[in-house]
């Protein structure tokens, strides 16, 4: 089954056309990496797959669902981490993490494990938000994003400003989501990190998907 | 549903709780209103008795403006808003849930004031059911309006200024309405101030039912 | 082959907003406005009556004449805006492109008309009520919020965003426009419980023929003056709509070239010859 089928998509930021007539089809199970400069396109396909973006021209689906009249259910069954982490400032990580589990319908034992699996340091609990660093504020976003069991995962260049073992930590779970069955779409610049737990990558630019040689 | 409206509530109220915007600042402000009035009236403490429902009333309309302002921007500070677009949660509980605590919030604001002009204007109080009962249902019209109008405006640069142009208008009725039950209240308005009541009771429902219809449409696309 | 997709985004499309029908419209009003003049201050006499127990003149005299603009800017004004909750509802229901852009169309002629109503309202009222404004009338009142309702209106179709999104936030903001002037009429009525205005104007026998006619023809001449009016406005809302998607096929040809270019650059670094900056 093809979980991410696109054909021609295009894509109007205002009167700019981020996606000129993107074509990408991805199944289930599958891990792809989309590299590319930036302003390529890559930030926008995510946020198109996870039922953000208006669909201008063309057409697809993303796990079966029709992005032209069901984002609504689309955006309640991905998991998208993107440079915004979409936390409170002034809630501890604990109540931002409690509170989004919730609005996720995720269960204590899900936020938990979730929590476990990010290696959140659990003395930040009740620390205000904004006083936490980019890197624990990423982690903090991947844990809610784990906690929703996301059939489909979307990551916006996931290891941006974590260390050695938050790293480490988003490698593995692309390959544990993949093995589970879970595809995942992880745009990022570091390809030699990326590229080993991928089955394969496409080059995003110009709004366009470039596939083929590329392949791992 | 209930729980999901005391989730987006309780959320609310504990990052007002954080930031104490509402009660370091928007309370604070309020009162300056009335303060200015008194100046403005000429510490006449006999007109400013007669006045009191209007100035009162126009004083929690623009505190409120500073409140539906601050429930909005508390959304869009790091994506929260389609955070809540991408989770499980019905707009209408979104809705209904940042309008309690909205509420809740002028609530509080309301009788602070409320001590504000029996303090410093001396306005006697015949009938404290219906005056109480009357911050209610006012209050309630105004969280609802003021959420549903701000929802309108997430996600806009331009909100601080068009809100008041967008928000006054529709509040009018209730400014009208409240003041008038006031004035039966306070016993300087010879009207039947439980009528007003029952239309005050009847905008804060409308507002509370079309907002929750309308949110939908507008969550769907910042 | 051209669809009328493709004629839009390259820029091949007819940029006028009048056809034979809005040009024969357009005379048709000019000649009636001299028709509609002639009648208001030659043809009709202005309003005075003997009263029967003084023998003094009394009614309006000439301020009467400003009827004839007041209340047809005041029926534009209130048709104006029910035609913008119509479209309102019908762009919340099919989302129609096309009511949308006749809803604003029609909320731009309703601002004016409402506000032109106030004023020519107000300089009647000076001699006739002998005051420009009164807080306690129903209709005064009710015109002026739908006035600012209808302002607010209009700043929320400017909002940012895509067309849709505006749409749809406007077309709310349109169909609560007629809730809340309905919620201030009721109000105001109840608030003030009186009104100066004259109930039955047009059914009072008192009225001679030619003023009544002048009356109903310029009532006529200011709805068609709207139908003229909105179906510029729409024509103008349509252009700028179009404007939006000007030249989208070129936008995409450049987008699509970066690809070109970024496929060059990997294709060298891939087979090592590259420049690796």
């Amino acid at each position: 089954m093809s979980v991410v089928s696109l054909r021609n998509i295009v894509v109007l930021l205002g009167q700019f056309p981020a996606l000129s007539g993107a074509t990408l089809e991805v199944q289930a199970g599958e891990s792809v990496l989309l590299q590319g400069p930036n302003g390529a396109g890559k930030s926008t396909l995510l946020r198109l797959c996870a039922g953000l973006q208006r669909v201008e021209r063309g057409d697809g689906s993303i796990l079966g669902h029709d992005l032209h009249r069901e984002r609504r259910i689309i955006r309640r069954r991905v998991g998208l981490v993107g440079h915004r982490t979409m936390l409170y400032d002034d809630l501890t990580t604990g109540e931002n993490l409690r509170f989004w589990a919730r609005a996720v319908r995720a269960t204590p034992e899900e936020l938990d494990q979730a929590i476990e699996r990010m290696q959140i340091d659990r003395r930040l609990m009740d620390v205000p938000t904004r006083q936490l660093s980019a890197g624990q504020r990423r982690r903090t976003a991947l844990a809610v994003a784990a906690a929703r069991r996301p059939e489909l995962w979307l990551l916006d260049e996931p290891h941006a400003g974590l260390d050695q073992a938050g790293r480490d930590i988003v490698d593995s779970l692309i390959t544990d989501a993949t093995a589970a069955g879970a595809t995942v779409l992880v745009a990022s610049h570091e390809l030699d990190r990326v590229r080993p737990v991928v089955d394969r990558q496409v080059t995003v630019a110009g709004g366009l998907i470039l596939e083929g040689a590329d392949a791992v | 549903m209930l729980s999901d409206v005391l989730l987006i509530a309780g959320k609310d109220l504990r990052v007002e709780l954080r930031s104490r915007i509402a009660l370091n600042q928007v309370v604070p402000f309020a009162l300056l209103v009335l303060v200015l009035f008194g100046f403005a009236l000429d510490a006449d403490s006999s007109t400013l008795a007669t006045f009191t429902p209007g100035l009162y009333w126009v004083a929690v309309v623009l505190a409120a403006l500073l409140a539906v302002h601050r429930s909005v921007s508390l959304e869009d500070g790091d994506g929260a808003d389609e955070g809540l677009l991408m989770s499980g949660l019905h707009p209408a509980s979104v809705f209904l849930g940042k309008a309690v605590a909205l509420i809740a919030e002028l609530l509080l604001l309301a009788l602070v004031l409320l001590g504000g002009v029996l303090i410093l204007y001396g306005a006697p109080v015949d009938d404290v059911t219906l005056l109480l009962l009357t911050t209610v249902a006012a209050v309630i019209g105004v969280g609802a309006a003021g959420t549903l109008y701000g929802a309108l405006l997430s996600g806009q640069r331009a909100r601080e200024t068009i809100l008041p142009i967008l928000l006054l208008p529709v509040l009018a009725p209730v400014v009208i309405g409240a003041s008038r039950a006031f004035g039966d209240a306070m016993g300087s308005v010879a009207t039947d101030g439980w009528s007003w009541l029952l239309s005050l009771t009847g905008f804060a429902m409308l507002y509370l039912a079309v907002g929750s219809v309308a949110h939908g449409a507008l969550m769907e696309e910042a | 082959m051209t669809t009328t997709q493709e004629v839009v985004e390259t820029g091949r499309f007819d940029t006028a907003t009048g056809s034979r029908t809005t040009r024969m419209l357009g005379w048709a009003l000019i000649v009636g406005l001299i028709v509609l003049l002639w009648l208001a201050f030659v043809a009709t006499d202005p309003d005075i009556r003997i009263d029967a127990a003084s023998g003094d003149e009394i009614g309006q005299f000439d301020a009467v004449r400003l009827i004839y603009v007041h209340v047809p800017m005041a029926i534009v004004a209130y048709t104006a805006f029910t035609v913008t909750a119509i479209g309102s509802v019908m762009v919340l229901l099919r989302r129609s492109v096309w009511w949308d852009l006749v809803a604003g169309a029609s909320a731009e002629i309703g601002a004016v008309a409402s506000a032109l109503t106030l004023i020519t309202g107000s300089i009647w009222g000076r001699p006739i009520w002998n005051t420009y404004w009164r807080w306690d009338d129903v209709r005064l009142m009710t015109t002026l919020v739908l006035f600012m309702l209808a302002l607010g209106y209009l700043a929320v179709r400017r909002l940012e965003g895509s067309a849709e999104s505006r749409a749809r936030r406007a077309a709310i903001v349109g169909i609560l426009l007629v809730i809340n002037s309905i919620i201030v009429n009721r109000s105001v009525e109840w608030w003030a419980s009186q009104t100066l205005h004259q109930q039955s104007t047009i059914t009072d026998a008192a009225i001679e023929d030619l003023t009544l006619f002048t009356f109903m023809y310029a009532i006529v001449f200011g709805l068609a003056g709207y139908v003229w009016l909105l179906i510029k406005g729409f024509r103008v809302a349509w252009l700028e709509r179009q404007n939006e998607r000007f030249g989208l096929v070129e936008a995409l040809e450049q987008r699509r070239a970066e690809a070109e270019r970024t496929d060059a650059v990997n294709a060298a670094v891939d087979t090592g010859t590259g420049d690796q900056s």
